[in-house]
């Protein structure tokens, strides 16, 4: 436990339960959670000194219905005003039926200054979310992205059910990160009942963490190249990745991995894994020729370079982890916290440039950095069962999981008979859009998706 | 470099599958259901708009994996266009959230006529896990009626291009 505001450590994430507010920093070497109550509704802001809380206090406004006192931005977030019900986490929701009013976006003045409103239905086959920029010309002068559209109120459906029941929950949070999450939803679980899951579970999990991570990186990676108009290589790495997809099912029993990770173990055991790791040694084998065709290819290079930059100063005001912060050179990565890795070797990888370059430079190398370990986890599967019964009895546990994005973090509180209470997940999103909208700033309009791709935040994620 | 590989690959094997295999029951009841006229009009080829309304992302993986040189959906006549405008096909997604109804209905608005509408996913299909949510609409009949559904959480590329393919035949 740490103090609300008498600190400067960093902002993990914010939530809330009915009369009280909830928050994580990052103390350095664990996990520290504050909470501080909310009498009439209000509690004392945090997004003055922390520009991340801001979007964290909307949410909590809409979900919860408290209020930040003194936050920086009073507009609703996640409810666009369409649900039947004001506040559906707040214990007592109202009934609302008001005609649902037009979204407020932050203003650019100037002369020439026009708007550009996208979505939420994209051109691509992508999440939807609304993206209103202003623009002089072809410059992007202020980038505001609107979510929500894909809020399913899914930590409502969380609460009350054991968190075996509910693990189909976060399964569905993001499902690119549908191991991370379930690992971190188990993890916290498991932390909240005072177990350890067995083992050859843990070992499982991370080789599934790891081929989720590697499947992802594969995508981004030809994503970007596919936006920069390199398609040549977008049909490699799709190729590569689809070949990963239909080795893992044989061994895991499915193409996400989706449910494997249960509170307490894994689902079910792995079988033969020839196919896996000859799958493998041919997306290695492939590697190094698809990584000097990135490299070497001028007008790719020439998109990518200097393109999209997240300041180390912004990464740092964020504290944003995963692929966007340690490509603008924050060596944080919630693996060096988390067993199996302590035995695998494992160093965090960093760049300094916070280009889109660097992001894609930073994603190869974890890529075969990930190759690498995913071959001595399946050499060294220990043997002994594949969970533990989770006891039912109250607790609270906090688990942090670093997916292929970023740092996965997840809060339970489960009650009585061990059945959740409350519930939270952040996805590493939440500190990577604001950093997108900022990144763009001065770009060219074309540079947009590009640089979208190369953050590639998570809407589903985010909208919960 | 790349013009090396490239030539390389352009003498190499094609890497893409034979199509699956799609059912003659459910193409012929499938083009029992869908309007003659429509059939006339949109021929062998079918372009296809995705609408995400409200998925987790899974089924959008899935979705472009359909893209892939492996399963190579365009050697088919399929093909995904950026707006719904020059759609034939609606490719819905997600437990439709209600902050989507509204896009939804415009996209559909949008689509000329004759539209097809396949729900892919079990979200799609009824709500999936989320059904019942304060978030998302309980009848996504409500604003579109499917012609076609393809179930799975997600459904793999596999059966997506099945799904397609049957809609294809149930046009001959």
């Amino acid at each position: 436990m740490t103090g609300w505001r008498d600190h400067d450590l960093p902002l993990l994430a914010m939530w809330a339960e009915p009369g009280q507010a909830h928050a994580a920093f990052w103390d350095g070497a664990a996990v520290a959670l504050a909470r501080t109550p909310a009498p009439d509704n209000r509690f004392p802001t945090l997004s003055d000194k922390y520009p991340a809380a801001a979007w964290f206090e909307r949410a909590i406004h809409d979900l919860w219905g408290l209020e930040a006192a003194g936050g920086a931005d009073g507009r609703p977030w996640l409810d666009h005003g369409n649900w039947p019900i004001l506040n559906p986490m707040s214990g007592r929701p109202v009934r609302h039926g008001a005609i649902p009013a037009q979204p407020d976006f932050l203003g650019a003045a100037g002369e020439g200054v026009h708007q550009i409103a996208v979505g939420p239905v994209h051109a691509g086959i992508i999440e939807p979310g609304h993206f209103r920029f202003h623009v002089v010309g072809e410059t992007v002068v202020r980038l505001e992205v609107l979510l929500g559209y894909a809020h399913k109120g899914t930590l409502a459906l969380m609460l009350g059910k054991s968190p075996r029941a509910a693990a189909r929950f976060p399964a569905r949070l993001s499902g690119d990160s549908t191991v991370a999450h379930s690992w971190a939803f188990a993890l916290a679980a498991e932390n909240a009942a005072g177990i350890v899951a067995p083992p050859r579970a843990l070992a499982l999990r991370a080789a599934m963490g790891e081929l989720e991570r590697v499947a992802n990186h594969l995508n981004d990676w030809g994503a970007i190249c596919n936006d920069a108009a390199s398609p040549a290589i977008h049909a490699r790495t799709g190729l590569l990745r689809e070949i990963l997809l239909r080795a893992g099912p044989a061994p895991f029993g499915h193409r996400l991995m989706m449910d494997r990770i249960l509170p307490g173990g894994v689902a079910a055991d792995i079988e033969a894994i020839g196919g896996l790791v000859a799958a493998l040694d041919r997306i290695a084998a492939e590697l190094p020729a698809l990584e000097r065709i990135t490299a070497s290819h001028v007008t790719l290079q020439d998109r990518l370079l200097g393109t999209g930059i997240v300041t180390p100063a912004l990464a740092t005001l964020l504290h944003a982890g995963g692929v966007v912060g340690r490509a603008s050179g924050r060596a944080f990565d919630a693996r060096t916290l988390l067993a199996p890795y302590d035995e695998l070797d494992f160093a965090p990888v960093t760049r300094e440039a916070g280009d889109v370059a660097a992001r894609l430079e930073l994603r190869i190398a974890e890529l075969r950095d990930s190759l690498r370990m995913l071959r001595l986890i399946l050499a060294g599967l220990p043997d002994g069962p594949l969970s533990t019964a989770l006891p039912h009895g109250p607790g609270e546990g906090v688990a942090m999981v670093e997916g292929f994005r970023g740092e996965c973090f997840c809060w339970l509180r489960l009650d009585d008979g061990g059945l959740i209470q409350g519930a939270f997940q952040r996805d590493p999103s939440w500190l990577h859009w604001p950093l997108l909208e900022a990144a763009v700033q001065g770009n060219i309009v074309a540079d947009f998706p590009l640089i979208n791709k190369s953050i590639n935040a998570s809407y589903s994620g985010v909208d919960l | 470099m790349l013009w090396p590989r490239l030539a390389k690959n352009l003498l190499a094997r094609p890497l893409s599958e034979p199509p699956p295999p799609i059912d003659p029951a459910e193409v012929a009841e499938l083009a029992a259901r869908l309007d003659a006229t429509a059939r006339r009009r949109l021929g062998r080829s079918l372009a296809i708009r995705q609408v995400d309304a409200g998925s987790c992302n899974g089924c959008e993986l899935e979705i472009s994996a359909t893209q892939n040189v492996v399963h190579d959906l365009e050697r088919f006549g399929l093909r995904f266009v950026a707006s719904p405008r020059h759609a034939d096909v609606l490719l819905v997604t997600g437990p439709l959230t209600r902050n989507m109804r509204q896009a939804l209905a415009r996209t559909r608005a949008a689509t000329p006529e004759p539209c097809f509408v396949v729900a892919v996913g079990d979200c799609a299909v009824d709500g999936g896990v989320f059904k019942g949510s304060y978030a998302v609409e309980s009848e996504i009949e409500a604003i579109l009626r499917p012609d076609l559904v393809v179930p799975g959480c997600p459904p793999t590329p596999t059966r997506i291009l099945g799904g397609l393919l049957t809609l294809l035949a149930a046009q001959e």
